[in-house]
């Protein structure tokens, strides 16, 4: 925290006063000795987990809290290591970070942009936290980046889709390991030309704020280039809760693809409903009518039931794949925990661990340090690849996965069934890059 | 045509949630003028009757099967659950499928007990509390309520189909000599607005054709003089809040298949069923019905493409418009009696 | 003194010395000791219940005294805190003007919204104002994006004109709130032994802005229009009859409680810069009205009491998890400590709203007259144990929470 002359005088006079009716002896410390905010000074380093632990994203934002758990036991050289065994950069050695054992604070975002930073700044004010994370929505992403910027720590973003999170609202103090909505578009359009053919008419359900805007844009302008035709996009408001209006006029149009840009609980009702009208078994045109969710949780899979049978959407990782890093972390996570881990869970274990080798490479907590280390870092073992953290917006490219919902699920985790994964050459955009155009990341912020 | 037809039946549907909630309110607002803001909890525990109910048929007991593995390499663990044992695979499974109907019987008894320990143990003390105290204490008891069950079953929706014989839709079109396949509707929908109409119904006629309904009316409009007349009041409006209650409960209960039920769907109707049964007139159970069905049907066409295009957002805010012009020019709402929540 | 009674005098004084002194009084437990994780000193959580304190007593002048119960008020917090960021971003960063912004827009929307909702009383009133409220934070996240920054919040960028300043800091930052030069989040620490407080500018700004905000809502309770308030609420029509037009009365206090919220939401938006559309959500607004009944409806104090309780729960209790219980109970042997931990784990962390259901709950049926009468049975407790008459805050707000808690 700066320190002007006047602020100081001011508060000097208050505490002065205050002082005096104290038991004395006083120290005054003027803690501009810290270098940035948060300095660890003592054997320990605090970590934020700022994750929503109430309202319709809790559940996500518990198994998000698992995997901070695990990765803190991981790099605190406890457990079996995770993928700390897999990952390319070896800095890490289960001594902490730099040797000072990682402590964490937990906070409730309540998924709303007010809440979340109102968690962070205690963390950052009362807990000493040199590192932020987590979240469930690219609201509570974007705005608790902007906080940390102003307050010179790092934000490690959790599960964050939007574009704007590297784009219009990028941060130089801020990271996104998460793939994003222009990545789905473009993972997603080829694969559904090839199921579907390139002669199809799209109709757009959207959900009505930032995130929906970016990634219906994103599916649409994607499908347009592969020769779909964009027949109507409809807004939904976020409160709704029954979606059958919105489905209903679908069926007097002569669209053939449905297109949910929904997520958590609107996509979860909106696919049951459009189920529930028969949309499934239509046939326009002469083609079977399909729906295509962009972007799917497993958590809204498991809440839709057996509705996503069949039905196309992208994730940044699922637990079934076969690398040695996605083994060695549902290794650990299930052991822990008796099932196996969400992809919200698997990019919040894996931002920790980033933060932690970029720290120990940079040997400094200083963000300014930290950024160095993260931007243009190449690594893999992650379970996605090689992965690249691109300088100019921070945001990792790697693969992506296409996946469909499983017909016969064997039990309640194996809800999706990989189609495709989509190499990082046919994901990757240049910075500049219309749907990621109007930010800027300024210079790093090491606050103090 | 047809797509207008499609969005009378979705407000029609929409409105027999609402219609439903509304009335239950009205019927603890009228009888004992509590202002209860536990309403969607009980809509929300009428749900979770219906998943507790299919968890209970879905009890298993489990087997180590060591020739297949999990994905951790363990052996598997298959649990195969007891009514597949006692009736059969196939028996059993259509019983668990068949939980969502039968959880309305199994919801009655536990949602009237519900009601009649609220209105025993906590509503009764607050008849003589202002209005505020009881905004208070009841969403109080809404949170707790919620959280209790979110403690148990988690936040994520819980998805709780209807029986396979009932999912499908209806083909109105090729009814009315349309081009099949434009208007259809699912049945299940159907069925809710019909359970909707005949509960509505039920509730009336028990109140304008049987003595202990017509006491409660008396006691609605001028509880003083029925009490004077050596009626004990209190215990029939106790039995009211344990009817209104269990309304609640069936509605919540055959909602599931419709919206997989979680913890919160109970806040997300509150405000809702506030505005319908204030719009409707307060104390006019009439009122409410028709209120939400209006509602429910002016929703539905506020959010056809053609309707949103004209005006972006009319779908967000169509609700509280209406309620705001309506309120305006009818002072007590649609068919409100006066000096009832008024000073 | 002040022109206030000698009782109100007293109570004004605690005040000021309340917020003067808070952080000393929030932060009672050492750096580093097991219960630090109360401590609420810090200037985030100090701020907010100081803005959340004038918010609650401007929405206790409306309901307190005239009984009108809005259910639509954080349209106002939220509407004055979009017109503070539009100021920074496009004046500068200077807070003063900011806030008179919040405070005017905000009032121009009460004006607006008062003048059609006071049209009906009761519930009636209520819907109408909680409609307008629904509508404004449901446009705000959707339609109205390009203005409000839907989802995000409404934040500040580098590509902000902010013509009386700089867009951007020589350093590449965003320059943040400041008062003439003093900016909001400096803080001075201050080590005393084992205790650390922080005094920081912006939470001196809030408290300036709210011992004034709590000065004149005494002077508006013991004014004639207090006076001609509270007949409104006992008894609109003998005011009729007397020949009084109770409307331009009941309109000023909406379009007051108005500003006191827009008041609140500029204090926000100057202490975090970023405005977020769900400070308008009816839950929001529900907060603001749970505040007042929790505190006491009517009590100069009880609001501001039920916003600090209410915060308290939100940011402290939400931040207990269950390896901080098993800190605190690692000295019990450990089969005890795992139960213990089990028993008290739903009500904290991801539990906190149970608890904060179930405390509402245990205080409106104990204690009728919301927190002030706890406080009071307290004072008077203590009087009849030691002879003397208390002379805590409680017992000064006494005389004024008979007046009984409103419809």
């Amino acid at each position: 925290m700066s320190k002007l002359d006047l602020g100081r005088r001011r508060v000097l006079k208050t505490g002065a006063i205050a002082g005096a009716g104290l038991a004395m002896p006083t120290i005054f410390t003027a803690q501009s000795a810290a270098a940035y905010t948060n300095e660890p000074t003592g054997s320990s380093v605090v970590l934020g987990f700022n994750v929503p632990q109430t309202g319709p994203y809790a559940d996500e934002g518990l198994d998000e809290l698992r995997a901070y758990e695990l990765a803190v036991e991981h790099l605190n050289g406890e457990g079996d290591g995770g993928m700390m065994n897999t990952f390319s950069s070896k800095a890490l050695k289960g001594n902490g970070i730099l040797g000072k054992k990682v402590e964490y604070v937990t906070g409730d975002t309540q998924t709303k942009s007010d809440a979340a930073r109102a968690s962070a700044k205690s963390m950052i004010e009362k807990d000493g936290a040199v590192m932020i994370t987590g979240g469930s929505s690219s609201g509570v992403a974007v705005a608790v980046q902007a906080l940390c910027q102003d307050a010179g720590v790092i934000f490690m973003a959790g599960l964050t889709h939007a574009n704007d999170t590297t784009g219009k609202d990028k941060r130089a103090n801020g990271f996104r390991h998460f793939f994003n909505s222009y990545m789905s578009g473009a993972a997603l359009a080829p694969v559904l030309a090839n199921q579907y053919g390139t002669d199809r008419n799209a109709y757009y359900l959207t959900a009505d704020y930032n995130w929906g805007y970016t990634t219906e844009e994103a599916i649409s302008s994607a499908t347009e280039a592969m020769g779909w035709n964009t027949v109507q996009k409809v807004l939904t408001p976020l409160a709704a809760t029954d979606f059958s209006s919105y489905i209903a006029p679908v069926l007097n149009s002569d669209a053939d693809v449905l297109v949910l840009v929904h997520y958590g609980g609107n996509m979860v009702n909106s696919l049951t409903n459009a189920v529930q009208f028969g949309l499934r078994d239509r046939v326009v045109n002469g083609k079977n009518f399909e729906i295509v969710v962009p972007l799917y949780s497993e958590l809204m899979a498991r809440g839709a039931g057996k509705n996503i049978a069949g039905i196309f959407g992208s994730q940044n990782w699922d637990w079934k794949f076969q690398d040695e890093g996605s083994k060695a972390f549902v290794q650990s996570f299930g052991t822990k925990y008796g099932f196996p881990p969400s992809q919200a869970a698997h990019t919040c274990y894996v931002q920790t661990l980033l933060y932690a080798d970029a720290v120990e490479r940079a040997g400094t907590f200083n963000p300014c340090g930290v950024v160095e280390a993260l931007e243009g870092f190449e690594f893999d073992g992650m379970g996605n690849g090689p992965t690249l953290y691109r300088a100019e917006d921070h945001q990792c490219f790697k693969d992506v996965v296409v996946v469909k919902g499983k017909e016969n699920p064997e039990n309640e985790f194996d809800l999706v069934e990989q189609v495709e994964i989509t190499p990082v050459e046919q994901v990757t955009y240049a910075p500049d890059h219309p749907q990621f155009a109007g930010g800027s990341l300024g210079a790093c912020n090491p606050g103090a | 045509m047809d797509a207008f037809i499609l969005q009378i039946l979705n407000g029609l549907d929409k409105g027999s949630a609402y219609a439903l909630i509304a009335l239950g309110l009205t019927l603890i607002f009228g009888t004992l003028g509590v202002v209860n803001f536990a309403h969607g909890a009980l809509f929300m525990l009428g749900a979770f009757c219906a998943v507790v109910l299919s968890r209970i048929l879905s009890i298993a007991h489990v087997t180590v099967d060591p020739t297949r593995t999990d994905f951790l390499g363990n052996p598997l663990k298959v649990s195969t659950p007891y009514v597949h044992e006692w009736f059969g695979p196939e028996a059993g499974q259509t019983l668990i499928e068949w939980s969502v109907p039968l959880a309305i019987l199994f919801s009655i008894p536990i949602m009237v007990a519900v009601g009649f320990a609220m209105e025993r143990g906590l509503i009764k003390y607050f008849y003589k509390r202002p209005h505020a105290d009881q905004i208070l204490v009841t969403f109080g008891l809404a949170i707790v309520l919620q959280e209790v069950i979110k403690y148990f079953f988690g936040a994520n929706p819980i998805p709780t189909p209807a029986p396979d014989a009932l999912v499908g839709s209806f083909d109105f079109g090729a009814l009315l000599g349309f081009d099949p396949g434009t208007i259809i509707y699912p049945y299940w929908r159907l069925i809710y607005f019909m359970f909707a109409a005949a509960v509505i119904a039920a509730v009336f006629a028990f109140l304008q054709f049987t003595t202990f309904g017509m006491v409660v009316r008396a006691g609605m409009a001028d509880r003083e003089t029925v009490g004077l007349l050596g009626i004990n009041i209190d215990r029939r409006f106790t039995i009211m809040f344990a009817i209104a209650a269990c309304v609640a409960g069936m509605a919540g209960v055959m909602y599931t298949p419709i919206n997989s039920p979680n913890y919160h769907m109970g806040m997300d109707f509150l405000v809702l069923s506030f505005v319908v049964v204030v719009v409707g007139g307060m104390g006019s159970l009439p009122g409410a019905v028709f209120a939400g069905f209006l509602l429910g049907v002016l929703e539905s066409f506020a959010s056809m493409p053609a309707i949103t295009t004209v005006i972006p957002g009319i779908n967000q805010v169509i609700i509280y418009l209406v309620a705001i012009v309506i309120l305006l020019t009818r002072p007590r709402g649609l068919m409100g009696r006066k000096g009832v929540m008024e000073e | 003194m002040f022109g206030l009674s000698k009782a109100d005098t007293r109570l004004f004084l605690i005040v000021i010395g309340l917020t003067l002194f808070a952080p000393f009084i929030l932060n009672p437990f050492p750096e580093g000791s097991e219960l630090a994780q109360f401590n609420a000193g810090y200037p985030d959580l100090m701020q907010r219940f100081l803005i959340f304190g004038i918010f609650a007593i401007g929405f206790n002048i409306l309901f307190g005294l005239t009984g009108y119960l809005s259910f639509g008020h954080a349209a106002f917090l939220g509407v004055g805190s979009y017109a503070g960021v539009w100021m920074f971003k496009l004046l500068g960063m200077n807070v003063l003007p900011a806030i008179l912004l919040s405070m005017l827009v905000a009032g121009l929307f009460s004006v607006l919204v008062g003048y059609i909702s006071l049209r009906r009383s009761g519930i009636y009133f209520s819907i109408l104002t909680l409609a307008f409220a629904q509508m404004s934070f449901s446009l705000a996240y959707s339609v109205l994006t390009p203005i409000t920054g839907g989802e995000t919040g409404l934040q500040l960028s580098a590509n902000d004109p902010r013509i009386f300043g700089q867009s951007i800091t020589d350093a590449g930052t965003i320059p943040v709130p400041s008062l003439f030069g003093l900016e909001m989040r400096d803080s001075f620490q201050l080590d005393v032994g084992a205790w650390l407080f922080t005094f920081n500018a912006g939470y001196y700004l809030c408290a300036v802005f709210m011992v004034l905000a709590f000065y004149l809502s005494i002077r508006i309770f013991r004014s004639p229009f207090g006076m001609m308030l509270r007949a409104v609420k006992s008894n609109q029509q003998r005011m009729t009859y007397t020949g009084l037009n109770p409307k331009p009365y009941t309109l000023a206090a909406f379009v007051i409680s108005g500003m006191y919220a827009g008041l609140a939401g500029g204090l926000m938006v100057a202490m975090d810069p970023l405005a977020g559309a769900e400070r308008m959500f009816w839950t929001a607004s529900g907060e603001v009205v749970l505040m007042a009944i929790l505190g006491g409806v009517g009590t100069l104090i009880g609001p501001v009491l039920g916003a600090g309780f209410i915060k308290y729960m939100e940011n402290i209790v939400s931040k207990i998890n269950d390896n901080i219980l098993h800190q605190w109970f690692s000295f019990l042997p450990d089969g005890l400590e795992d139960v213990v931990v089990a028993i008290i784990y739903p009500f904290i962390g991801k539990g906190w709203h149970l608890t904060l259901g179930i405390m509402f709950m245990l205080v409106v049926i104990f204690l009728p007259g919301g927190l002030v009468e706890g406080g009071q049975r307290i004072g008077g407790w203590i009087g009849r144990r030691f002879g003397k008459g208390g002379s805590s805050a409680e017992a000064a707000a006494k005389p004024d929470a008979k007046s009984s808690p409103a419809e």
